[in-house]
């Protein structure tokens, strides 16, 4: 197991010159089936779920009757509230919103979240942006999400998109803060473990479920807000919401979930 | 009291005057403000005893994944329920919530309550002459009141 | 705010209602992100009819969380009988929301 993960992470951490995120998200998705024997790659959408019975029980019973309901209720009524200009989101996106398993996506030189995608659709009909945190963004994303459900994640690097998807990759395996922990440190090489009473998921399956109404916020929230959260557990600084380096982790991390299911927006703890 | 009740449930609730609802109200209230589960239990029972029991199934976690969201169902096929009680030993007010359980209405019911700390947590079925309970342990590592 | 949810389902006679909530049920200790008190907001009595006839109340205090879930069985229901939910606060506050059951 070592010498696997030792040569894992070589091939993973190589430079731009061997950049070939197909064998990239081949040799993590090996790794987790590897480490995993019993979860198929596609569960891990579930995360910790995935690994423990009785979380898996206890969010089975959430799921019921979810709270993240009402958010995705209100996202569908916005998303079909036309702009000023008579349009509305149904010109964006095609299938009802049915989109999030195509973002991120890198357009116009740059990693376009549907975050961003949202709000470029706003500002292309006379619409001001919604801020990144803001109650109405998470409601559309959450019904984008919603749509999508059961989509399989297909995301494409072209050429172009090859430096930014690295420097995601290199983010992801970068170590930071106080204690000097990369992503992979956890989420790979003690993935399944406990860290202060949380079992800690699979890469593979990060970000599936997004946007997520988590216990803790008692409310949806989105996947950068727990990156801000990630970065300051280990004594980091955490980012903007949207910012380059963000948007291009999640790039990476979609790429690493490509053939994995949409199950968002779910509720975790 | 107990004569009064049973006075008062001879006849019948709705042949009484708006001064039935006003009282069975206004000892929830009481109940409600209470913050020791003794206390709870003396404004909610009188001088009723509480026996163990086995017949309540009370279904909650043992570690719960966020204090603020515990899922709970209760469930018993002890004849005549009336009233079924929800308390978490260590909340401020134990009490959580108090289910009327009507003629037509079966003895199972689900909701989720706040834990603020790891606690005991326990049920208490009533029927027109009893008092049954359940308990069960609880562990919360993230606090249900907000932090 | 958002109207109740309320899924029903009718099988062998009794009618399983599952309900969702909308309700911050504040316990009033919390602070925001100012540091002030939120003030306690919660649903203190839901009332649920069958076909217009109350079959239970129940209480609550500020510990039943937020958007808080509700399910419950009622006895001698069938298809075209209607279930309605109906709450108030603390606040003097009040919703009401009712399914037909198919």
């Amino acid at each position: 197991m070592q010498r696997l993960l030792t040569l894992l992470l070589l091939v993973l951490t190589a430079g731009p010159a061997w950049t070939d995120p197909a064998a990239d998200r081949e040799a993590m998705q090996t790794f987790y089936e590897k480490r995993f024997p019993s979860i198929p790659v596609e569960s891990h959408a579930d995360g910790a779920y995935a690994m423990d019975a009785a979380k898996r029980a206890q969010w089975q019973e959430m799921e019921e009757f979810p709270p993240y309901e009402f958010t995705v209720d209100e996202g569908e009524t916005l998303f079909s509230t036309p702009f000023a200009d008579g349009a509305d989101y149904t010109d964006c996106f095609a299938g009802a919103g049915a989109v999030k398993h195509t973002y991120p996506r890198f357009e116009g030189g740059e990693v376009v979240t549907l975050e961003m995608a949202v709000n470029q659709c706003r500002q292309a009909h006379g619409e001001a942006a919604l801020a990144w945190d803001s109650e109405e963004l998470m409601a559309l994303v959450a019904y984008m999400a919603y749509a999508s459900r059961d989509e399989v994640i297909d995301i494409d690097v072209p050429a172009e998109a090859k430096a930014a998807y690295e420097r995601g990759k290199q983010y992801y395996f970068s170590r930071r803060g106080q204690l000097n922990f990369s992503c992979s440190h956890c989420h790979m090489q003690i993935s399944g473990m406990q860290l202060r009473a949380e079992v800690l998921s699979a890469s593979v399956g990060h970000v599936t479920h997004w946007p997520t109404y988590r216990f803790k916020w008692q409310e949806v929230g989105p996947l950068h807000r727990r990156f801000v959260e990630c970065n300051e557990q280990v004594g980091a600084e955490g980012l903007p919401y949207q910012s380059q380096s963000y948007r291009e982790l999640e790039y990476f991390l979609t790429v690493m979930g490509d053939g994995l299911p949409i199950n968002g927006p779910a509720s975790r703890k | 009291m107990m004569q009064r009740r049973k006075f008062l449930q001879a006849f019948g609730l709705a042949s009484v005057a708006l001064a039935l609802p006003k009282i069975v109200f206004a000892r929830a209230v009481e109940a409600f403000k209470a913050s020791s589960v003794d206390d709870v239990l003396k404004n909610l029972l009188g001088d009723m005893a509480v026996e163990m029991s086995d017949q309540i199934k009370f279904k909650i976690p043992d570690i719960a994944e966020n204090g603020a969201v515990v899922p709970v169902t209760v469930s018993t096929d002890i004849a005549g329920v009336e009233k079924i009680y929800l308390l978490i030993d260590s909340n401020p007010t134990p009490l959580s919530a108090v289910f009327d359980i009507g003629p037509k209405i079966m003895a199972d019911v689900s909701t989720r309550v706040k834990i603020g700390e790891s606690s005991k947590a326990r049920v208490v079925v009533r029927t027109a002459g009893k008092a049954y309970m359940t308990e069960k342990e609880v562990k919360v590592t993230i606090g249900g009141c907000g932090g | 705010m958002a109207k109740i949810k309320i899924r029903a389902k009718v099988k062998n006679g009794v009618a399983s209602v599952k309900s969702l909530i909308p309700h911050p049920m504040e316990t009033g200790t919390r602070r925001d992100a100012d540091g002030n008190v939120v003030p306690a907001h919660y649903i203190e009595t839901v009332v649920c009819e069958h076909n217009d006839e109350v079959v239970m109340t129940a209480e609550w205090g500020p510990s039943v969380s937020k958007d808080p879930y509700f399910a419950f069985k009622v006895a001698e229901a069938k298809s075209g009988d209607t279930i309605r939910i109906a709450w108030t606060d603390n606040l003097g506050e009040s919703s009401a929301n009712e399914v037909t059951l198919k």
